[in-house]
């Protein structure tokens, strides 16, 4: 059994933005890790000190005999743990929607990084939108595999809402990408409405605000 | 009946005299004693093949080898010996009877020099903190600076925890599995049913039992029933026993063993005596008593701060007796000073044991996570 590093193609299309935001030799967290994909990456391609946290046992396991540094965590009770600024980027990647204190848990993430880079679905987007006001029925976002009664998304939101939250929490948001459907990204501000319609995902770098 | 000497148990002996006491965390200073150790594989020249494998409670040091007393194969064969995940073709295995233990290593049933009895109740008390600084000392011996590893389970895990923590620069990697970083109000209640069933046993003779050619069989026979218990799980003893009589068809109306679960836990007592001693029990389940990193460092993340060990560690779902809870809480520890550790909680129903048994899951892991290590440290993988 050998880890064979991932190609960069290989690399989901939203995970490779942000492994580009993502400095070399830096140390980062993937939060939500998954089977590891971005943080092999991360430390064979980019030689981070690269950790991560999965819920799930088959990712943990994955990432772990894949010799990957990952604890079977949670991250709504997991990061309180963490010290300050312990990290230089705490990723949390298509994760945000199934916390139970998203407010909470971002909060965590700008406390124990430097930056923190999030991904979100966008329930804005204009098929979900579509698809709800055609067919009257709950849009399955993020989880294709999932109906509306079971899957681990519980707290969705839109581009739009998210930047209010951060906002709210007097976050700086250092980088905005919005994703469409094919992968390629544009850079995006607080402002922009379009990309609220316009794109499926949204990639956020956001930090602490200085006082 | 008494045990049989160790003297004639294979393996190698290394004693360290009066020029080198082991101070004990009791104060009291032990001079000389000998640690009886197996290793299995070579050490390369670098010297930084070595994997120090730390035994349990009742564990010794034939790890991967057939047991000189029982017979029975070694007490990690699943995991340890040629092409095993802890490979002995590619690594250096180390493995020592801890201080107090009673295969060969300075313990209660070894002659006190000082008066040339056997020492028996009067041998110090010891805790894990003195078993891994004396494992410490077996290093020293052997030449190895730095463990390429340190890992074991239970108990084992705790002097894992405790290597780290006290040798960092001498642990390239610690993987505790099945364990905490103290004992717990229940745990440490259930050895003491342990300890009294041991002294309530007459032939105990206040601990002088080898002197008076006795030995407390019943009573360490009970504490190890008791102990088993717990080192199972409740799911585990319905699938392999359930209700089931032993040969018979129904209950006799008496006290004899009329269940398969009695018959079998009378079973794990009555082997048991046959190789462990009763004063050797007493003073190992305090050890274990006695650990505890918060109360020693203020918080366990002190107990580790600015570590560069890789940590690896490993619970089960169905262990009652040190809970994914006390795992956890190691993890957060780690986190909190800033250690690389990876963590994995293994769906099992067998109970704390499952670290000695077949359990796919965490071979896999623990074997990514050696991988993974070798890597780092530059040692050839599987």
């Amino acid at each position: 059994m050998t880890a064979t590093v991932r190609a960069r193609a290989d690399l989901r299309p939203d995970l490779q933005h942000i492994a580009d935001m993502i400095a070399p030799n830096s140390r980062a967290l993937d939060i939500g890790c998954g089977d590891g994909a971005l943080l092999e990456y991360l430390v064979h391609a980019k030689q981070c000190d690269g950790r991560g946290v999965e819920l799930s046992q088959t990712g943990v396991h994955a990432c772990v005999s894949h010799g990957l540094s990952v604890i079977q965590g949670d991250a709504d009770t997991d990061l309180e743990h963490y010290p300050d600024q312990a990290f230089d980027y705490v990723v949390l990647s298509q994760t945000l929607q199934a916390t139970r204190q998203p407010h909470v848990v971002l909060s965590h993430l700008v406390r124990i990084g430097r930056h923190a880079i999030v991904s979100i679905t966008n329930v804005g987007y204009w098929r979900t939108r579509l698809s709800l006001l055609i067919q009257g029925r709950m849009p399955i976002v993020g989880a294709p595999d999932h109906r509306w009664y079971d899957s681990p998304n519980i707290h969705l939101c839109t581009t739009r809402d998210f930047l209010d939250l951060c906002k709210e929490l007097d976050f700086v948001v250092e980088r905005g990408l919005s994703i469409d459907r094919r992968g390629s990204a544009r850079q995006v501000t607080m402002i922009d409405r379009l990309a609220n319609l316009r794109d499926e995902q949204g990639i956020f770098m956001l930090s602490r605000a200085k006082r | 009946m008494p045990l049989l000497s160790t003297d004639s148990l294979p393996g190698h002996r290394v004693t360290f005299g009066a020029d080198q006491p082991l101070k004990l965390d009791s104060g009291i200073t032990l001079a000389p004693y000998t640690i009886a150790y197996q290793t299995y594989g070579r050490l390369n020249e670098q010297r930084s093949n070595a994997i120090l494998v730390c035994h349990a409670l009742t564990g010794d040091q034939f790890v991967a080898e057939t047991h000189p007393v029982t017979g029975r194969p070694g007490w990690w064969e699943a995991v340890v010996g040629p092409g095993k995940l802890i490979d002995t073709d590619r690594f250096f295995v180390i493995c020592a009877n801890v201080i107090g233990g009673c295969m060969g290593t300075t313990g209660p049933r070894e002659i006190n020099p000082a008066t040339g009895k056997v020492f028996g109740t009067k041998f110090p008390v010891i805790t894990i903190g003195d078993m891994v600084r004396a494992q410490a000392r077996l290093l020293d011996h052997l030449g190895i600076e730095q463990l390429f590893c340190v890992i074991g389970g239970s108990m084992g895990g705790m002097q894992a925890l405790e290597w780290a923590s006290k040798f960092p620069k001498r642990v390239f990697a610690a993987v505790p599995i099945a364990c905490a970083t103290y004992h717990s109000a229940q745990n440490i209640a259930f050895h003491e049913v342990g300890r009294q069933a041991i002294m309530a046993d007459p032939n105990w003779c206040s601990g002088n039992y080898i002197a008076r050619g006795k030995n407390p069989t019943k009573g360490l026979a009970v504490a190890r029933m008791a102990a088993h218990i717990t080192y199972l799980s409740e799911a585990a003893l319905t699938r392999k026993f359930g209700r089931r009589l032993q040969d018979r068809d129904m209950v006799t109306y008496g006290f004899d063993a009329d269940f398969e679960v009695e018959s079998y836990l009378r079973h794990q007592g009555i082997t048991f005596v046959e190789r462990f001693d009763a004063n050797s029990y007493l003073y190992i389940t305090r050890a274990m008593d006695y650990f505890d990193m918060e109360a020693e460092h203020g918080t366990v993340a002190k107990a580790f701060a600015d570590t560069s060990v890789r940590f690896c560690v490993i619970s089960f779902t169905s262990d009652w007796l040190f809970p994914t809870s006390e795992s956890r809480e190691i993890v957060h520890a780690l986190n909190a000073a800033g250690a690389n550790v990876s963590f994995v909680e293994i769906a099992t129903d067998k109970g704390h044991d499952a670290f000695l048994l077949d359990e796919p899951e965490f071979h896999k892991t623990l074997g990514g996570f050696l991988d993974g290590c070798c890597e780092h440290r530059g040692l050839p993988r599987r």
